[in-house]
């Protein structure tokens, strides 16, 4: 009977037994498919024991979707809510907890994977190289994220969602004020997938700065390499910052330690200095690798190199600097005085400088150049304007008077969406449909696709433009209802428009996705695009091993230069090729790390040791394990090579 | 395309419009500290729709001027690097407009900081205002009362709030007269406010502390100091004296409506101690270099310890 009052949701409603019953449904369903289509063998050799960084990528990606529409029903919901005032449809406590999980799911299990997508799959390609420098790592840095997330969306069905906010400040998140296990679920998930983020950034820098094909220089690496490199630097800083804020955080509620309680030697502040250390950050984390995504797109799409490459890295470099000397800008009202205020003020401001490079060059790039637009360019054209709205917003969240003004309220929340929505959100939607092509072999409809990112970016618009309005007006974010008398019911309405138009947009991308998959046409080159680097050099669908030949690098746009200047991409001839084996255990360790976490949560000790134990043995295993890879014959690389390009 | 792009830039021209007419609360101060922060908000404003105009601008021409569809289909695009001059412009023009709106924020920073100037002549009234979920308790220590969710003010004459929380952080906001600032468990922030003319103001916490967030307001009465005597002179006579036990009944999560009290919860729970109460966030204000001592601490423990026994 304990074990059911422990699992047991403490704020039960109608949705919750429907999700309970829906999730249910859909594992039985998932698990019968597989048995009965006999596919459990195909799943395993080919997904999850990979270690094939394109395999990882496409993974990522699909769990990014799903995720993007969990945390969307979230933001369905609270729109809805607000939509009127004084509405009845959910309880405080039901809006606490699902803008949590809206805020900790976007940010940390949408928004990152989307990038780890794009890192996995197209850095190696981009560096011609043919793994990443630890692919088993890479494979175990995938299952810790997806562990991560999986742990954070059960809890609104096992034991209760985090309601503390995606920044779970102390002391609200000690377990006096949040008494159920959500807070724990938080902890540990993000947790759980920041190693997985923490491996990954090791991982890529190596890959970037070890792997690279001969005669690709730093300065002759194409921008979304560059830009990832950036980001995986940042994540390397940033995260161990996080792991450590989370460790205290746990020890706090599971332990009764005292690291943020407000007595006995506690300091609150120092969870939201220690959270916005790593907050501010992984703000760049998310965009600079988007940044780099639209570099490329651009440029292919004006058939022009890119305007300004060295600023544009110079730019990115600096902006990583700054973006460790800004955190205190997220509670200017803390208290820190004049002084503070005024440095923080100015190094938050000074950030739009080096990001204003980056979009003069974008602009610049067009410049004399032939503009096609496709759908990837467009969500790039789209995303310019809309991004220098949320952009200036920022600067004037920037000027600390001011800000004791919009802290805390709906501009601030206007500011940051209408800076990543089209910052990372289309970003990542263009390069979705840019790379499509070269991860699966067609093209996604291009009528679709532009009407998609039209509606897109207008409801953006309509959605978080009111906000700013309502923010001025006094309404502050977080709350779940507000009076008539107030009048914030108009914007409110406006941005539950906008909204619904949103998650239209979203489901006409799977349309997209399904309509494409039945009737696009396969007969594609594998450079449909007539793209500038590396990536596009291979066949479609890219062998396991990328590059049968190992390419010859002679500037940023080599493909380029090979289409129509004459220069030899490949030279050499075919060699046997040393790959890494698959591995099962990335994706066990990553279940004995969902068990861990889970036990942690409720506290349940016997099962904690023993998940720990295991952690240990699998590491153990893997340090004594003797395993050397296989090599692709050059018989088999002909046949593939003369498969896939049709000689 | 090109319609599509004018009606963008129409959409923001008309918001920022909007924004400069004063219906907004923050837009329509009525103190002295709210109207540096409005006027800042509106400088901000007209150079951001400047630089947003540039871009827009900048990128409707090159749109319209390099697609495909108006060029010769052998047309080749020319590999240009980038040119010092252009990439000057780009960096020296945000500079310029960054360094500006830095010596302007910086300039604000100190006078909401400070007790607003044109009311330096007069004695500042200090209310203490902290927080527990869901309430919000205003002590008047000189007049030696305290209310509870409401607030009444004098007018032109500087008032010193002393901020401090039973709990999660929480954040004190009066929108037409200023900006806001946490108040916190540990530590005592000072936020410095006035108001011009008399009315009634929204307040409200601004920082989510949990399920009766939304709730967490208070209602703002500014009036002549006469009036305000008045009022002290009522309370005084009328009101009921706030014992120990009955803040401990307040402190009790829920919510409550107003209410109005002879003495104040300083005499018997006094809020942390120290400017900053135990902490210094490398803030100017206090020169106590050795504030993180365990004594500060446990004197803040003491502080929170009725609240701890619920
Ligand atoms: C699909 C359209 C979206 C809508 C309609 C939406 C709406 C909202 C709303 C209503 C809030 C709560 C405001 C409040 O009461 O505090 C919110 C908060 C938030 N949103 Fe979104 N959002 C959307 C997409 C996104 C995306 C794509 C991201 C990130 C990549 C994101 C990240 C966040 C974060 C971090 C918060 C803060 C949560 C908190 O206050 O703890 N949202 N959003
Ligand atoms: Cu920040
Ligand atoms: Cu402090």
């Amino acid at each position: 009977m304990d074990i059911f009052e422990r699992f047991a949701v403490p704020h039960p409603s109608p949705a919750i037994y429907v999700s309970m019953v829906a999730i249910g449904l859909t594992v039985i369903a998932i698990i019968a498919g597989l048995t009965y289509f006999k596919k459990w063998g195909y799943l395993w050799r080919e997904w999850l024991s990979t270690v094939d960084h394109k395999r990882i990528g496409i993974m990522y990606l699909i769990s990014a979707l799903l995720m993007l529409f969990r945390g969307g029903a979230d933001a369905i919901m609270m729109r809805a809510q607000l939509a009127i005032p004084e509405n009845k449809m959910l309880d405080a406590q039901h809006y606490n907890e699902i803008f949590t999980t809206h805020g900790t799911v976007m940010i940390i299990f949408m928004a990152m994977p989307f990038i780890m997508a794009f890192m996995n799959y197209i850095v190696p390609l981009q560096i011609g190289a043919r793994d990443v420098a630890f692919p088993r790592l890479n494979a175990l840095s995938f299952w810790l994220f997806f562990m991560g997330a999986m742990l954070l969306n059960i809890s609104f069905v096992i034991g209760g969602s985090p309601d503390a906010g995606w920044t779970s400040y102390f002391p609200l998140a000690n377990n006096e004020f949040s008494e159920s296990v959500g807070t724990n679920y938080y902890m540990f998930a993000l947790q759980i997938s920041g190693m997985g983020t923490l491996m990954t950034g090791i991982n890529m820098i190596t890959t970037i700065l070890k792997m690279r094909a001969p005669g690709m220089t730093l300065m002759k690496m194409p921008m979304f390499t560059w830009s990832s490199l950036v980001a995986n630097i940042i994540i390397v800083f940033a995260f161990p910052v996080l792991t450590v804020a989370l460790i205290m955080g746990t020890m706090d509620r599971l332990f009764a330690t005292n690291f943020f309680t407000s007595t006995n030697g506690g300091m609150d502040m120092l969870w939201a200095n220690f959270f916005w250390v790593w907050g501010h950050p992984e703000v760049y984390i998310l965009v600079l690798p988007a940044f780099g995504i639209y570099s490329e797109i651009i440029s292919t799409f004006s058939g022009r190199n890119l305007y300004g490459y060295k600023s544009m890295v110079g730019s990115m470099v600096i902006i990583s600097l700054l973006s460790f000397l800004v955190w205190t800008h997220h509670f200017f009202t803390m208290g820190q005085g004049a002084l503070t205020n005024s440095i923080f003020s100015i190094t938050t401001m000074a950030i739009a400088v080096p990001t204003g490079v980056k979009i003069f060059n974008w602009l610049f790039t067009l410049w004399k150049g032939k503009i096609i637009i496709t759908t990837p360019m467009l969500y790039s054209l789209l995303f310019i304007p809309i991004f220098t709205i949320g952009g200036v917003t920022g600067v004037m969240l920037g000027m600390s008077a001011a800000d004791y003004q919009y802290h805390n309220t709906m501009f601030l929340v206007a500011h940051f969406h209408m800076v990543i929505i089209p910052g990372v959100v289309f970003a990542m939607l263009a390069g979705f449909h840019y790379y499509w092509p070269k991860m699966f072999g067609f093209i996604l409809n291009e009528k679709i696709g532009k009407w998609t990112a039209w509606i897109i970016s207008m409801s953006t618009l309509l959605a978080f433009m009111p906000m700013f309005f309502s923010g001025l007006d006094g309404q502050a974010r977080r709350m779940y209802t507000y009076s008539e008398s107030t009048g914030y019911g108009i914007w409110n309405m406006l941005s539950f428009i906008g909204a619904i138009g949103l998650a239209i947009g979203f489901i006409l991308i799977v349309y997209n996705v399904y309509y494409s998959t039945r009737y696009a046409s396969r007969d594609i080159s594998s450079d449909p695009w007539d793209a500038r680097s590396l990536e596009w050099a291979t066949p479609s669908p890219v062998p396991e091993y990328n590059f049968a030949i190992v390419p010859n690098v002679k500037s940023v746009d080599v493909l380029w230069e090979a289409k129509y200047n004459n220069h030899i991409l490949f030279p050499g001839k075919y060699e046997n090729i040393h790959m890494p084996n698959n591995s099962g255990i990335p994706f066990i360790l990553g279940c004995i790390f969902f068990a861990w976490g889970f036990s942690f949560v409720f506290g349940m000790w016997i099962p904690a040791i023993s998940t720990t134990i295991g952690i240990f043995v699998c590491m153990g295993h893997r340090s004594l394990e003797k395993d050397h890879g296989h090599y692709i014959s050059v018989k088999e690389i002909e046949e593939t090579e003369t498969k896939l390009r049709g000689a | 395309m090109k319609k599509k792009w004018a009606i963008l830039t129409a959409i923001f021209t008309i918001t920022t419009m909007l924004t400069g007419c004063e219906s907004f609360l923050v837009l329509d101060p009525k103190g002295p500290q709210a109207q540096t922060q409005a006027k800042d908000i509106i400088l901000s404003i007209w150079i951001m729709s400047f630089i947003v105009i540039i871009v827009f601008g900048i990128l409707a021409y090159m749109l319209i001027k390099y697609r495909a569809s108006k060029q010769m289909p052998d047309y080749r695009p020319p590999h240009i690097e980038g040119s010092i001059l252009v990439e000057a412009i780009c960096v020296g023009i945000p500079v310029i407009i960054v360094v500006f709106l830095s010596i302007v924020s910086v300039q604000s920073n100190y006078k909401v900081e400070s007790a607003p100037a044109i009311y330096k002549d007069k004695e500042p009234l200090i209310i203490y205002a902290s927080t527990s979920n869901w309430k919000w308790h205003f002590s008047y220590p000189e007049e030696n009362i305290e209310t509870v969710n409401y607030l009444y003010i004098p007018v032109e004459r500087p008032i010193e709030f002393k901020l401090y929380s039973y709990g999660p952080i929480t954040s004190f906001w009066i929108p037409q007269l200023g900006g806001q600032k946490y108040a916190m468990a540990d530590m005592v922030n000072t936020l410095h406010l006035a108001a011009d003319v008399p009315g009634e103001f929204m307040g409200r916490n601004a920082n989510f502390n949990g399920k009766g967030f939304a709730e967490n307001t208070f209602n703002v009465t500014a009036m002549s100091q006469e009036e305000f005597d008045e009022w002290v002179n009522e309370v005084k006579d009328s009101a009921e004296p706030l014992t120990e036990q009955k803040f401990d009944k307040l402190l009790e999560h829920g919510h409550v409506g107003q209410s109005t009290y002879t003495g104040t919860h300083l005499t018997f729970l006094p809020p942390p101690e120290g400017e900053n109460g135990g902490h210094q966030h490398g803030a100017s204000q206090s020169d106590d270099s050795d504030n993180h001592s365990s004594e500060e601490h446990s004197s803040s423990e003491d502080s929170n310890s009725a609240h701890n026994s619920h």
